[in-house]
């Protein structure tokens, strides 16, 4: 038998019957006002968006779309409760409402992961087991710190810093809700959020929560809407610190408005990691790291190992298994349990994916999809990669927030951590080698908030989380992630 | 004499039982459960490997293997039924002229701890007596002394004793303990002519673990890009719900595909497990879970 007749076909006679998670409970509202000092209120501006299903493009909701003048409503609120209640609460006090929301979220984790996957397109096995479970266990790590910030910094006094404007993505939803929101309410600081404008619902519904856990009015205000929205965020003159997950262009645009203002600040911004296999790695466990890497929330992942270097000697084989494996990625519908890809979240999104697959085509990349169907109404993507491209295409050297691989190959381990760090960004990275010398050298000569052991994409809320160079600055999770939130005396 | 040499494997512990977690997550429900089930049952080898076994047990299984279930029509039958050396004959007699093969365990089951040469003759024995399929198993002691060659010797001897008949070399993974090992004696009894790579005994614990499941299964995905040799798996010991055996047939699904979704290439050692197979087949034609008295315990 010839080589290229030995072929594993995944086109089985059996196949899998859908298995849709049950929405028939889901309580989502027609019209959602502002959640400004504990109460759902209309705009001033009276003007709306549709929050849409991405996956069949159905209207879900109207949401409010938030001028400024909404915006400084909010700020008030949250000025006046931070003045009149949160700062001068018994921090342990401070520590039930944030444990009670974390429970809260746990009892409603199945509602919550399926209106994140009705609003953002993500498959529910990954709301149902990350993101919302990652979700309370944040509240749940934060509450615990509360009242124990001066263990946090030993010798120093922390104080919290006033209102926090945070500015969330719509990739995690409400995973980072919580982490803005987790550490900001246990350092004493209340806060002004605004949800992407794709994605608002799970904010929403968190809004709930926090009403009830009766959390004293305007503590946590939701401000819905789009970038004028954010920019009223950003600028407003009584906000002491902004927080911001999203694009390094819109952070640096952020960082040019507060420049001066004495605006304390943290950016979460774009990556483009990478994810480095040594030919003395457990290869089939790599492969499975690739697709966690890559394929994880359609790509849509800051920290997402878009850049795979393989070691040459491997090279042909981790490219054909990682083939073999795309294969059997389920894609369609977010809300049938054996879906690994669900939609992409925004139209928008799609056209920028697609403008670059076709930017990497042009560049003489050579392109590979798997041989998937994709649903007709919706925003989809099929698992793709490239090989054949170098550190000067710029399907490698820019961030696609899609399922798109850039593959490269290299010989030495002083190659690709040359090639690692030939990027703007650093923000993560991941390291696959039985070698523990190998591991501990190039991980750390790698210039990246985390780097990923034989793992990817592994989150704790004990383990701090942020960028080098335009990545970012600051970081959100684990101890590091108070500092975010405190003045030091 | 041949002298084998192991390849270097590394696999990591972690990510296999992350891999072997998000197979076994899958939701079959419905139409696709119905086929899985019914694929499930068609690759049963019924089996009894009791010191105490008798002719009549024997005589029995085999009407079982025949007739799972008469009051429900259409069902599948199994693929075999597995017994010791001594019950070959007595399974041969019941069997004649139906299309269930006849397997027996030989090379001294479970322990394997006896000379070559009377291995082989117990093979020739079996084969003689109507054996469709040998179930052998290694000598781990040699295999974890590093003694491979003659790991490898008996399997190919054991092989060319068979015949016509088919091979399963059954590794007994719960005394080679790492995946590491797993992978290469998986490796080493394909390369020395296995037909099918078995995971156990069945009577040391632990027995098939899904982790050791899915290595071997990789193990033969590899075997078969490297020589184009499509060779078969058999997980047995512990399988006794229909909802394990539904998840090894995804697991097998998505590392090997069509190929392997047969009884030709994929069975499961059993002994309880068509009987929840069974059961569950009634269930998702009636709605409601039978009595298991409804069931022969044969």
């Amino acid at each position: 038998m010839s080589k290229k007749t030995r072929k594993l076909s995944f086109d089985t006679d059996w196949k899998f019957s859908p298995a849709l998670e049950n929405t028939e409970y889901i309580d989502i509202k027609k019209r959602y006002g502002l959640f400004i000092n504990g109460k759902f209120i209309p705009s001033k501006g009276k003007k709306f968006f549709d929050t849409i299903n991405p996956a069949n493009e159905d209207k879900i909701a109207e949401i409010t779309d938030a001028n400024s003048s909404d915006v400084s409503l909010a700020v008030q609120s949250a000025r006046s409760a931070y003045e009149k209640v949160w700062s001068k609460m018994n921090p342990s006090e401070r520590g039930k409402y944030i444990f009670r929301i974390a429970r809260l979220i746990q009892e409603r984790a199945r509602e919550f992961a399926v209106i994140e996957s009705l609003d953002g397109g993500k498959p529910i096995r990954e709301s149902k087991q990350v993101d919302i479970p990652l979700a309370s266990a944040h509240f749940f790590y934060y509450a615990g710190w509360a009242d124990k910030l001066n263990y946090a910094f030993p010798g120093r006094s922390a104080h919290s810093l006033g209102v926090a404007g945070q500015i969330i993505p719509w990739n995690f939803p409400l995973l980072m809700a919580a982490w803005k929101i987790a550490p900001a309410l246990a350092t004493g600081n209340t806060v002004v959020l605004k949800p992407a404008e794709t994605t608002p619902l799970t904010a929403l519904k968190l809004a709930e929560i926090i009403q009830e856990a009766d959390v004293p009015p305007g503590v946590v205000n939701i401000v819905t809407g789009g970038g004028a929205t954010g920019r009223a965020i950003v600028k407003h003159p009584d906000i002491d610190k902004i927080a911001f997950t999203g694009s390094t262009e819109v952070g640096k645009y952020i960082m040019d408005v507060i420049a001066g203002s004495g605006k304390k600040y943290t950016l979460e911004l774009g990556g483009k990691a990478a994810n480095i296999i040594f030919e003395d790695a457990a290869i089939n466990q790599a492969v499975e790291g690739i697709v966690d890497s890559i394929f994880f929330n359609q790509g849509h992942v800051c920290c997402a190992g878009s850049r795979l270097y393989v070691q040459e000697s491997i090279a042909q084989e981790v490219i054909r298994k990682l083939k073999d494996r795309m294969e059997t990625l389920v894609i369609g519908n977010p809300l049938d349990k054996n879906t690994d890809i669900g939609a992409i979240n925004s139209k928008m999104q799609l056209e920028k994916i697609c403008s670059y697959v076709d930017l990497g085509k042009s560049e003489g990349g050579a392109i590979h999809q798997s041989s998937c169907s994709l649903p007709e109404k919706g925003y989809w993507y099929p698992p793709t990669l490239f090989t054949d491209v170098s550190q000067s295409h710029r399907v490698v050297q820019e961030e696609i927030f899609g399922p798109v691989l850039a593959v490269q190959t290299f010989r030495t381990v002083d190659e690709v951590i040359s090639k690692a760090n030939n990027t703007p960004y650093g923000l993560s990275g991941g390291v696959w080698t039985e070698k523990g010398s190998k591991l501990f050298q190039v991980s750390k000569e790698i210039r990246a908030g985390v780097i990923w052991a034989n793992s990817f994409n592994k989150f704790d809320p004990g383990s701090p989380f942020g960028g080098y160079k335009e990545s970012g600055m600051g970081r959100e999770g684990g101890v590091e992630g108070l500092y975010s939130y405190v003045g030091l005396d | 004499m041949l002298n084998y040499q192991l390849q270097k494997y590394s696999i990591d512990q972690v990510g296999v039982a992350g891999r072997v977690q998000r197979l076994f997550s899958r939701s079959i429900k419905k139409e696709s459960k119905m086929q899985a089930l019914r694929l499930a049952l068609s690759m049963i080898d019924l089996t009894t490997l009791e010191g105490k076994d008798s002719p009549g047990k024997v005589k029995q299984l085999c009407y079982k293997a025949a007739h799972l279930h008469d009051q429900f029509p259409n069902l599948p039958k199994v693929a075999a039924v597995c017994v010791y050396p001594n019950m070959v004959k007595e399974a041969k007699n019941a069997l004649t002229g139906s299309l269930i093969k006849i397997a027996s365990v030989a090379t001294s089951f479970p322990s394997g701890m006896s000379t070559l040469k009377s291995k082989i003759q117990e093979v020739n024995r079996v084969v003689k007596d109507g054996a469709d399929e040998v179930d052998m198993v290694i000598s781990r002691g040699r295999f974890l002394q590093g003694d491979y060659s003659y790991v490898f010797d008996e399997i190919a001897q054991a092989k060319e004793a068979c015949g016509q008949a088919h091979l399963k070399v059954i590794l007994e993974a719960g005394e080679l303990v790492t995946l590491e090992n797993v992978c290469n004696a998986s490796e080493l009894a394909m390369e020395a002519g296995a037909d099918f790579i078995k995971t156990s005994t069945g009577k040391i614990t632990p027995a098939a673990t899904p982790q050791v499941v899915l290595v071997m299964l990789e193990a033969i995905r590899d075997f078969y890009i490297k020589t184009g040799k499509t060779v078969g798996m058999k997980p047995a010991g512990g399988i006794n719900t229909a909802k394990r055996a539904i998840q090894y047939l995804v697991m097998v699904r998505e590392t090997l595909g069509q190929g392997w979704m047969t009884p030709d290439k994929f069975r499961f050692g059993a002994s309880s497990l068509a009987n929840d197979v069974l059961m569950q087949i009634i269930k998702q034609k009636t709605n409601v879970y039978q009595s298991i008295n409804y069931f022969s315990i044969d």
